[in-house]
């Protein structure tokens, strides 16, 4: 079993060739960069020449303009964190709603015929379709706010605990049964560690629908302060460049939660992919 | 009082129920394996040979019959029995080390025992420098080398194995097969194979259990005294091999008849 033991490589071309496309794809890869890029030269272009009412499309030299005044100021900031303060209460208090009521589906039959059929009508109707009823019962506040943005969380978080528990193969619970494991130990020993990397698929897409949600909220129910504010400023006042920037924030907030998940589920879940001999 | 590893099957006979309707699968098996002693069970697939081995298992209670360890009925699991599957079932978020120490989840051991009794079985499978390593690093043979070392942890009286190298290659298959005739002799414990591999039977076992599917009886039991350790290509080996053979051409025979 001389596994380990590193073989010396002879070089053929064919050799050089592999090693060659193997620290391609180990380097950074910038081609994703060139569809944006090109927007922006078009979009300069666009306002340079004039084929644009440049109230309705700004110069992205005033928006940077702009960009960078909003960048500066106190009131991006502040926004941002309302934002980002809504945007954490309602995804905790969707995701908590769903992974106890997925785990509560995924492990009790009895539970699953009788609640499932409903979460499956429930989940049906356009979420926007709940602001009127929100409205009425939370008021318009920040609590409606976070409600909206529960009921846009729970649903994914919900269904992917419910498959990740469901999912968990028989052959491992027998294991578990043969070394006499209680219910307590086979569910966090074998049942958790099992179901985890789909029960973080749901928590991951319920934090990217969490955001959406908040800006859908800010925009929707009664104006607060919020990124979702500083757009409605900007329509209001027809200022594009506000507009844009506002766009902006938003993508950037959503590219970095997406990118921190990423990491963390990489290194959380490292098990999966990990293949090499140690 | 029976010496531990007794294991006595009673009369044991099992039905599976399909919509409505019972299929035998084992009907009216008797026997009596000895402490020490290493038993073949060989059948062709359906013959209910694997089930045999979950009811002693404890892993299904329903059927009608007894099963004894030691004496006492087997009513469930317990750490008195391992078990090896097909598959390795190993759990592919621990790496070796806490693969093995997971079945020591319910030992009575102290956690430095425990550790000394993991380090040794990574030893008796020959894994030694595998310890951190996970599941999908190892091959087919290492992963089935790790799921014996987590089914005699606990130190069991008997070691059940469920067509455990059924899915090696060849070459891995009799590597394995040698090693786990050496492991018996070290342990010293009842081992209980169930295989359709004829040859496999009749190199490791001391009795070789021929049985006959639908529903699946017990039709031979065919000794065999040759000590251990054996060669593969040992003469009298041989020929229990052709003669075991020769019980399934004579199945087919008949089933073709019928």
């Amino acid at each position: 079993m001389s596994i380990s033991r590193p073989i010396p490589i002879p070089s053929t071309p064919l050799i050089r060739r592999a090693a060659a496309f193997q620290a391609a794809l180990r380097r950074p890869d910038y081609r994703g960069l060139y569809l944006p890029a090109a927007l922006v030269v078009l979009w300069s272009l666009a306002t340079y020449f004039g084929w644009v009412d440049t109230r309705i499309l700004v110069s992205p030299l005033e928006t940077l303009k702009t960009a960078w005044h909003l960048l500066i100021s106190k009131m991006l900031w502040v926004s941002l964190g309302y934002s980002l303060a809504r945007d954490a209460s309602g995804f905790l208090a969707g995701s908590i709603i769903g992974l106890l009521l997925g785990t509560l589906l995924g492990t009790s039959r009895l539970a699953d015929r009788l609640i499932s059929p409903t979460f499956h009508a429930f989940k049906q109707i356009a979420v926007f379709a709940w602001i009127p009823l929100i409205a009425v019962w939370f008021g318009l506040g920040e609590p409606a706010k976070i409600a909206f943005i529960a009921l846009v969380v729970f649903p994914p978080v919900l269904l992917n605990t419910f498959d990740g528990i469901r999912s968990v193969s028989r052959d491992y619970i027998e294991v578990a049964r043969a070394f006499e494991f209680s219910t307590l130990q086979q569910s966090l020993r074998v049942i958790l560690p099992a179901a985890l990397p789909q029960i973080f698929t749901g928590l991951r897409l319920g934090l990217i629908y969490a955001w959406l949600a908040t800006i859908g909220a800010e925009y929707f129910l009664k104006a607060a302060p919020g990124v979702g504010n500083i757009l409605i400023d900007g329509r209001e006042k027809f200022l594009m460049d506000q507009v844009i920037t506002g766009v902006a924030v938003v993508a950037a907030v959503g590219y970095v939660f997406h990118y921190l998940t990423a990491r963390l589920e990489k290194r959380l879940l490292s098990w999966r992919t990990r293949t090499d001999v140690p | 009082m029976a010496k531990p590893g007794t294991l006595s099957i009673v009369n044991v006979s099992k039905k599976y129920k399909v919509s409505g309707r019972e299929f035998p699968v084992l009907e009216d098996i008797s026997l009596d394996i000895a402490p020490g002693e290493f038993v073949s069970v060989v059948g062709s697939s359906g013959c209910g040979k694997s089930t045999l081995l979950r009811l002693v298992m404890g892993l299904d209670n329903g059927y009608q019959g007894e099963i004894l360890l030691d004496g006492v009925k087997i009513k469930g699991p317990g750490l008195d029995r391992g078990i090896v599957f097909q598959e390795h079932r190993l759990f592919p978020w621990l790496n070796v080390e806490k693969n093995i120490g997971l079945a020591l989840q319910n030992s009575p051991l102290s956690p430095a025992a425990r550790r000394d009794a993991i380090r040794e079985h990574i030893e008796l499978v020959g894994l030694v420098g595998f310890e951190k390593a996970l599941p999908n690093q190892l091959s087919g043979g290492m992963s089935q080398r790790v799921a014996i070392a987590r089914a005699l942890v606990n130190r069991p009286e008997i070691l059940l194995l469920d067509e455990p190298f059924g899915a090696l290659d060849a070459i891995n298959r009799t590597k394995l097969q040698a090693e786990l005739q050496r492991i018996w002799q070290v342990e010293g414990i009842t081992m209980v194979l169930v295989t359709h591999d004829v040859e496999e039977a009749v190199f490791l076992g001391d009795r070789i259990v021929v049985m006959q599917q639908r529903p699946g009886r017990i039709k031979r039991i065919v000794p065999v005294t040759k000590p251990h350790p054996r060669t593969r290509n040992d003469f009298d080996l041989l020929q229990i091999r052709e003669s075991v053979v020769a019980e399934f051409s004579n199945v087919a025979v008949e089933t073709v008849i019928a």
